[in-house]
């Protein structure tokens, strides 16, 4: 079982500067979306049409999903359905195995981190390179992405010059984001050329015409597929849009909320495969399909990955994708993972202020907060929240539902902090200090102020 | 295919009463610009810069002289003579300093440009070059994407990518770095009379 959350956060916090700085960078990302996003009159149109569009799809997915495998096969490409990560796993470790393939570059798919791939391939002594800079940044480091568009956002460029004079020879203490490029560009070239096999995920699948849509701002992606004799796309079975019109939509809102960018530098549209070369794409369900059916979090499944979640949630920014010990973290992954597994992710949907800022900056419309908190129900009932969270809870309903206890217990904490404020900072008896100062007590209650200053 | 048959079974039991989809009145959105003057300004705000040359044989020279520097170019567009034809092997492909690839048309609302397959001549081309130049006739922009998507037909090539500025990077705290494994530079020639 993994450490929760909460404990998890504890260890990131320790380093406070560091806390900061991992909190004002993501915010930073997070004000180049407003911009973008600002800029154009019709974007709250735009995330309507996105919304409607994805919950047309999720109501005719069976139907689309053969749409796509049938228009797909006819353009060549050899699809394939996994119903879990290690089916996925499995169909691609045939390929391999029946083809005998050693040189394999991945570009950046949360799926396959979902279904631990690289581990799992590993095991059989097989080696994929990830390709993507933040990914390849993390791999070398044997850490998994602590974010879904920018893997390695918790690193400063330090931990990166170290990690690259160990296994790339750079020079020790040049930590110029330039010069680490240029050497990860060299690094990776040559993986690319060599390449036999080039694995990618899948923004986008098109129903209407069988092929699929993949994003990036290095080119990583292309590079890989355009040299190596086989491309596997790796998708959900959620990424299906209807038409090859709704990219309109759907282009403008990806970039623009994931970094502020206009577009991504490469929006590669992959029909058939080239001369000479295979072709695969595998349509994964991995619970999706149970998720369909949860009427409170079906609409979870509309997600475009932009992660603007991640980076406006005043949870994540200050606790680090890691500790959510899972492969989507943030607001996201916080209503996906525990339909994957509820009680190892039972402590994500706590990892949360319901704030409703993802649920307002959501380009598909994803009411995240609201499905936050159903899930905290739902693990309530299943009897899955955690025995301490579970007695302050009824504490609180108890001293809540009784204002004059309330109101002495009002009194009670405002006397302690006046008047033992070292009782306060004992973390074990007061668990809010810590990573926190406390504020200075109150000389009085909100309500003795109204009582005494409503008639003026 | 017990998978296949599995997953759209309880694709099929679990999702929810049809819902239509929504009119996509992409009039509605409309706004009007100056074309080149946005195109110009996103093309230089995704890390591109924009040449506007008067006519054809400018760029005929432009090829020549780059030429004449011995270094490897790559010649896709039909002035002047044929396309140059396009080596298969990436690892050949590796040293070509400059490629000149016609694009089919610009997005102004973000710079990007459509580039086919057939245009390229190996799709790893536009990739694996260092510096790319991609060429537009001044008639050939579109606002939005939106109206990118209505212009072409996805599929009519087994692979075509919108093409926004040179290959590009903030892996490394944030900072933004031209060149990660694509071009270092794209250049938009823009041919301003036919």
């Amino acid at each position: 079982m993994n450490p929760s959350h909460a404990k998890l956060a504890e260890a990131f916090n320790e380093d406070e500067k560091r806390t900061d700085w991992h909190d004002q960078t993501l915010w930073f990302v997070r004000q180049k979306r407003d911009k973008a996003a600002q800029i154009l009159p019709e974007w709250e149109q735009l995330r309507q049409w996105a919304s409607d569009i994805k919950d047309h799809t999720l109501s005719n997915l069976d139907v689309y999903l053969a749409e796509f495998e049938r228009k797909a096969m006819a353009n060549g490409i050899q699809v394939h359905w996994a119903l879990d990560a290690a089916d996925h796993n499995a169909i691609i470790h045939k390929i391999i195995c029946d083809q005998g393939l050693t040189r394999i570059v991945k570009s950046k798919s949360m799926l396959t981190e979902e279904c631990h791939l690289n581990d799992y391939l590993q095991q059989s002594g097989i080696e994929v390179i990830d390709t993507d800079l933040g990914e390849r940044i993390v791999q070398l480091r044997k850490e998994p992405p602590s974010h879904i568009v920018l893997p390695a956002i918790h690193l400063k460029k330090q931990d990166v010059s170290e990690t690259f004079r160990e296994h790339l020879g750079t020079e020790a203490g040049n930590y110029d984001p330039q010069y680490l490029t240029q050497a990860a560009r060299i690094h990776l070239r040559e993986k690319f050329i060599q390449s036999e096999l080039a694995i990618t995920g899948v923004n986008f699948a098109v129903a209407e015409t069988g092929g699929i849509v993949v994003c990036t701002n290095e080119g990583n992606a292309d590079m890989g597929v355009h040299s190596a004799r086989i491309h596997i796309g790796c998708m959900g079975i959620e990424k299906i849009i209807p038409k090859a019109e709704h990219l309109g939509v759907f282009t403008r809102l990806l970039a623009r909320s994931a970094t502020g960018q206009p577009i991504t530098t490469y929006t590669s549209h992959f029909h058939r495969p080239r001369p000479g070369q295979e072709m695969h794409i595998i349509i994964v369900d991995n619970g999706r399909s149970r998720q369909l059916g949860r009427e409170d979090f079906r609409n979870s499944l509309k997600c475009i990955r932009c992660a603007a979640c991640f980076n406006t949630c005043p949870v994540y920014r200050r606790s680090g994708g890691h500790s959510y010990h899972t492969a989507v973290a943030g607001p996201i992954g916080s209503i996906l993972n525990p339909n994957l597994d509820m009680k190892a992710n039972a402590d994500l949907p706590f990892a949360s202020t319901l704030c409703g800022s993802c649920t307002n900056v959501c380009p598909v419309k994803i009411n995240i907060h609201e499905q936050l908190w159903k899930w905290r129900q739902v693990i309530a009932e299943e009897g899955l929240v955690a025995p301490s969270k579970k007695y302050n809870m009824k504490m609180m309903a108890f001293v809540l539902a009784r204002p004059s206890l309330y109101r002495l217990a009002g009194s009670a904490g405002r006397w302690m902090m006046r008047n033992l404020p070292f009782l306060v900072k004992v973390k074990v008896l007061n668990p809010w200090y810590k990573q926190r100062e406390m504020p200075e007590a109150p000389k009085e209650s909100f309500r003795d102020w109204y009582k005494k200053n409503k008639g003026v | 295919m017990i998978g296949r048959e599995k997953i759209l079974s309880v694709v099929a039991k679990n999702k929810p009463a049809a819902i239509s989809l929504p009119d996509l009145d992409f009039k509605s959105i409309d706004q009007p610009v100056d074309m080149l003057e946005t195109f110009a300004k996103y093309v230089q705000a995704v890390g591109g810069e924009v040449v506007t040359i008067d006519h054809e044989h400018v760029l005929q020279e432009r090829i020549t002289n780059d030429r004449s520097t011995g270094k490897y170019i790559i010649n896709r567009i039909p002035v002047g003579g044929q396309p140059d034809e396009v080596p298969e092997d990436p690892a050949v492909l590796e040293s070509v300093y400059r490629a000149y690839i016609k694009g089919s048309f610009g997005v102004a609302e973000n710079g990007a440009i459509w580039v086919m397959e057939s245009a390229m001549g190996n799709r790893i081309l536009p990739f694996i070059c260092e510096q790319l130049v991609l060429v537009l006739y001044k008639s050939e922009l579109v606002y939005n994407m939106n109206e990118a998507y209505a212009t072409i037909q996805i599929d009519k090539e087994g692979y075509g990518v919108f093409i926004a500025g040179p290959s590009k990077t903030a892996d490394i705290e944030q900072s933004l770095v031209i060149g990660a494994h694509g071009p270092k530079a794209l250049s938009v020639l823009i041919i301003m009379s036919i």
